[in-house]
C-alpha cells in the first residue's frame, strides 16, 4: 500500500496523468554502451501479453496472430504514439526508449490513459530498449508497416556520427523489419541532421522517397509536427523542420 | 585512483594476450599457425618450413584463412593490416590497411573478395582482381564497407556453401544473414535473416551439407555453451546442444559458470562437428543428422597426458585429419613466452557419425611430421606447466573481449567522477 501511494503522488491529482517533472532524465544517452536491461532473444518471445493485457489478455488463442506494426523509435514522452493509437485504433504499436525514466513515464501515461479511458490506448505500450542495437530482437522480418525517427539526437561532432538513428547500416537493418510498402517517417529541426537523414534514405536501393502528393493525403505526416513534445515545441518557438519520408521498396532481383 | 589505473592495466594486459590459430590449405598441401603476431606456415607437400618475404605482422594476429581454392591466405589482426598472400610464392601480395582492430576475415567461394571484419562491427570488402602482378605490396588499399553490425565486436565471417549470403556473428548473440551481391563494392544492404537464439557472445561458425543438402545447414558456438543448428535461410533454430553440460557429464570438475565454445570444425560433405571448448581438455565431436536436422555428442575424445585445451581447429577436404593447436602469445609465466602445441587427429571422416574410430596421432606419426612440429611449435617439446597457465589465460582474455562487463553502482559512480564534460564545467 505505501509503495502504491508513493507512485500515485508523481501523478496529477486531476488527471490521473504522470507528471513529467518527476521523470526528469538527461536529454542524451550513449547507444554504444553495454546494455543491461532485458531483451527478448528473439522477435517470438516478445512478451505481448503483458504489453498488451486486454488484446492477448484471456484469448490468446484468437489474438495470438496479431503483431507490432508501427514502431515508434525514441519515442520520448510518447506524444505521437498517443496521437496514433486512437487515429489507428486496430494497430498494434509500440514506443522503443533508451532512457529509462522517460520509459516510466510513458508506461505510467498509458496505463492511467487506458484507465480514464476504457476499451482505448490498448493498443499501445513502450518498451526500454537500444534500438539501434536490438531491432531484430523484436520484429520479424517485414513485420512493421510503419517506422518513425521523431527529433532524434542530432550527434553533431563527426566522430559521434555513427551514434546517429539513421545511418546506411541501420537502414539495412530498418529495412529487414519493413515490409515492402512500409514508410519511414523522419522529421528534425536541425537542418544538418535533416540533410544528413535525406540524403542516407535517397542513396538507400531500399527506399524511395514519397510523391508530394501521397505526403498529403497521408494523415500521420500531419502529426509529425503536431503530436510530439519536440514538435511543439519547435513550433511555439517559430523553427523549422526538415522531413524525409520514404517508402521500403523491394529489392531487384539478383 | 591509482586502484583504477591498474585495474585497467591489468585487464589490457589479459585481453594482449591472443590464442594462436590454425588454418590448413583445402587439400593439405600446407599448414598455418599463427601465435601473436607471428605466422607460421609448413609446407607440407614439400616437407619443408616456409620462409615468407614479408615483414609480417607487428601486433597478435586474430583471424587467418586460406581461400576454397588454396591460391589466397589471409592474415589479419591487431596491427590493423589485413595480409593477402598468395599461397605459390607465399609473397604478400597486398596489404590493406583498417582503421580498426580486424576481428574476422573471410573470402568469397570464388576466390574474388576478401571480407574483413572490425572490432566496431563493420564489414569490408576488397576485390582481389584489382591487383596484379605487378602492384608493389608497399601500397597499402582499403577496404570498402558493405554492412555493419552496430557497435559488435565481429566474431566471425563465412560465406554460405553456395556463396549467395555472407554470415556475421557477434559478441551481441546476434547471427546476421545478408544477401552477398554481385556487385558487393554497392555494399551488402538486404538482409536475408536474423539467426537469434544464443544467450552470450557467438563465438564461431561452421557448415555442414551433403550431397542430398547441398546448401547446407548453419552450425554456431557460443558463450552460452551451446552448439546450434540454424536453417539460415529463414533464420529458424533447428536444435540446441547444450555441449557444456554434456563436457561435464563426460568428466570435467564443477567448473564455474558456463563453458564457452572456442571454435568449430566441419568434415566436408557430412555430418562431423569439431567442437572446442573452454576447459575441456581434448575435443567433443557432434554429429549431425541433415535429415532429422538434429545434433547429439557421439563421443569425447580426450588428450589427457598434457591439459590440452585447443584454442584453434582445422581440417583439410582431402584428407580425414583434424588438426588443432593450442597456444598463446605474450604469457609471460617465468621465462616462456608463448606455447603452441599441435595435436592431429585421424579419424574425422565423414563416414557414418556412429562408427567413428578416431586417434590422437603420435607426433613422429603427424603429416610433416617432427619438422613440421619444428617449426610450427618453434620448439619440440613443450614444457607441461606451460599447458595450464596458457588454457587460464586464454580464457581470461576472451572473457575481457567478449563477455559484457557489469560494474557496480560505487564502481559506476566512480567511473563517471572522471568523466571528461564534467571536469571542464568544473573549471
Amino acid at each position: 500500500m505505501g509503495h502504491e501511494s508513493t507512485v500515485m503522488s508523481t501523478h496529477s491529482k486531476s488527471t490521473g496523468l504522470p507528471r513529467k517533472r518527476f521523470y526528469r532524465a538527461r536529454a542524451h544517452s550513449n547507444p554504444l554502451s553495454d546494455s543491461h536491461f532485458p531483451v527478448p532473444i528473439a522477435p517470438s518471445q516478445f512478451d505481448y501479453a503483458s504489453h498488451y493485457p486486454q488484446i492477448f489478455g484471456e484469448t490468446v488463442e484468437t489474438s495470438c496472430q496479431r503483431k507490432i506494426e508501427f514502431a515508434d523509435i525514441g519515442c520520448g514522452f510518447g506524444g505521437l504514439l498517443i496521437s496514433l493509437a486512437t487515429l489507428f485504433p486496430e494497430t498494434l504499436m509500440i514506443g522503443m526508449e533508451l532512457r529509462d525514466k522517460v520509459t516510466e513515464y510513458v508506461k505510467e501515461r498509458i496505463l492511467a490513459l487506458r484507465t480514464g479511458n476504457p476499451g482505448q490506448y490498448q493498443n499501445i505500450s513502450v518498451v526500454r530498449t537500444n534500438s539501434m542495437k536490438y531491432i531484430p530482437n523484436y520484429f520479424e522480418k517485414g513485420q512493421l508497416k510503419k517506422m518513425f525517427f521523431l527529433f532524434p539526437d542530432p550527434h553533431f561532432k563527426e566522430k559521434n556520427h555513427r551514434r546517429r538513428v539513421i545511418s546506411t547500416y541501420l537502414l539495412d537493418e530498418y529495412a529487414y523489419a519493413l515490409a515492402v510498402g512500409g514508410i519511414i517517417y523522419t522529421i528534425t529541426d536541425v537542418e544538418e541532421l535533416g540533410e544528413w537523414m535525406k540524403s542516407c534514405l535517397e542513396s538507400h536501393p531500399m527506399f524511395e522517397a514519397l510523391t508530394s502528393q501521397e505526403l498529403e493525403d497521408d494523415p500521420v505526416v500531419k502529426l509529425l509536427t503536431t503530436a510530439t513534445e519536440e514538435g511543439q515545441k519547435v513550433a511555439r518557438n517559430g523553427g523549422k523542420t526538415y522531413q524525409a519520408i520514404f517508402r521500403r521498396i523491394a529489392q531487384p532481383a539478383h | 585512483m591509482e586502484d583504477q589505473n591498474m585495474d585497467d592495466g591489468d585487464q589490457n594486459r589479459e585481453t594482449e594476450i591472443a590464442p594462436a590459430q590454425i588454418a590448413v590449405h583445402p587439400s593439405q598441401e600446407s599448414v598455418s599457425v599463427a601465435v601473436g603476431s607471428d605466422l607460421r606456415v609448413f609446407n607440407l607437400r614439400e616437407g619443408l618450413p616456409v620462409k615468407l618475404s614479408d615483414d609480417g605482422h607487428s601486433d597478435s594476429i586474430r583471424a587467418i584463412r586460406y581461400a576454397a581454392n588454396g591460391k589466397l591466405f589471409v592474415s589479419a589482426g591487431d596491427d590493423k593490416l589485413v595480409k593477402i598472400w598468395a599461397t605459390d610464392s607465399w609473397r604478400c601480395v597486398y596489404n590493406v590497411a583498417s582503421e580498426k582492430r580486424v576481428s574476422a576475415v573471410a573470402i568469397s567461394n570464388d576466390g574474388l573478395f576478401v571480407c574483413f571484419a572490425d572490432k566496431f562491427g563493420v564489414v569490408y570488402v576488397v576485390d582481389t582482381r584489382a591487383f596484379t602482378e605487378e602492384t608493389p605490396t608497399s601500397i597499402i588499399k582499403k577496404g570498402v564497407p558493405i554492412l555493419s553490425h552496430y557497435c559488435s565486436i565481429i566474431t566471425s565471417l563465412e560465406f554460405s556453401p553456395d556463396g549467395r549470403f555472407i554470415i556475421t556473428a557477434d559478441r551481441d548473440s546476434k547471427i546476421r544473414v545478408t544477401v552477398f551481391p554481385q556487385n558487393s563494392l554497392n555494399g551488402a544492404h538486404e538482409i536475408q535473416s536474423f539467426c537469434l537464439g544464443h544467450t552470450e557472445f557467438v563465438s564461431c561458425l561452421a557448415f555442414v551439407c551433403n550431397q542430398e543438402y547441398p546448401q547446407g545447414f548453419l552450425v554456431s558456438g557460443s558463450g552460452d555453451s551451446t552448439v546450434r543448428l540454424w536453417d539460415f535461410s529463414s533464420g529458424s533454430l533447428l536444435d540446441t546442444c547444450d555441449v557444456g553440460a554434456e563436457a561435464a557429464f563426460a568428466d570435467r570438475k564443477e567448473e564455474e559458470g558456463l563453458l564457452p565454445i572456442t571454435d568449430l570444425c566441419t568434415v566436408q560433405d557430412g555430418s562431423l562437428v569439431a567442437v572446442a571448448i573452454q576447459s575441456l581438455t581434448g575435443i567433443m565431436l557432434l554429429g549431425c543428422d541433415l535429415s532429422k536436422r538434429n545434433l547429439s555428442v557421439v563421443k569425447v575424445v580426450s588428450i589427457a597426458e598434457e591439459t590440452y585445451i585447443p584454442t584453434s581447429i582445422g581440417s583439410a577436404s582431402t584428407a580425414e585429419l583434424l588438426w588443432m593447436v593450442m597456444g598463446a602469445s605474450s604469457l609471460n609465466i617465468s621465462d616462456i613466452k608463448s606455447l603452441v602445441r599441435i595435436r592431429v587427429l585421424s579419424g574425422f571422416s565423414k563416414c557414418n557419425a556412429a562408427s567413428v574410430e578416431t586417434l590422437v596421432l603420435e607426433d613422429k606419426d603427424t603429416p610433416g611430421g617432427e619438422q613440421m612440429l619444428q617449426t610450427l611449435q618453434g620448439k619440440l617439446s613443450v614444457e607441461k606447466e606451460a599447458f595450464s597457465s596458457a588454457a587460464e589465460a586464454v580464457k581470461n582474455s576472451m572473457r575481457n573481449l567478449l563477455i559484457k562487463k557489469q560494474y557496480s553502482a560505487e564502481r559506476r559512480d566512480f567511473r563517471k567522477r572522471g568523466r571528461n564534460d564534467i571536469k571542464n564545467k568544473a573549471k
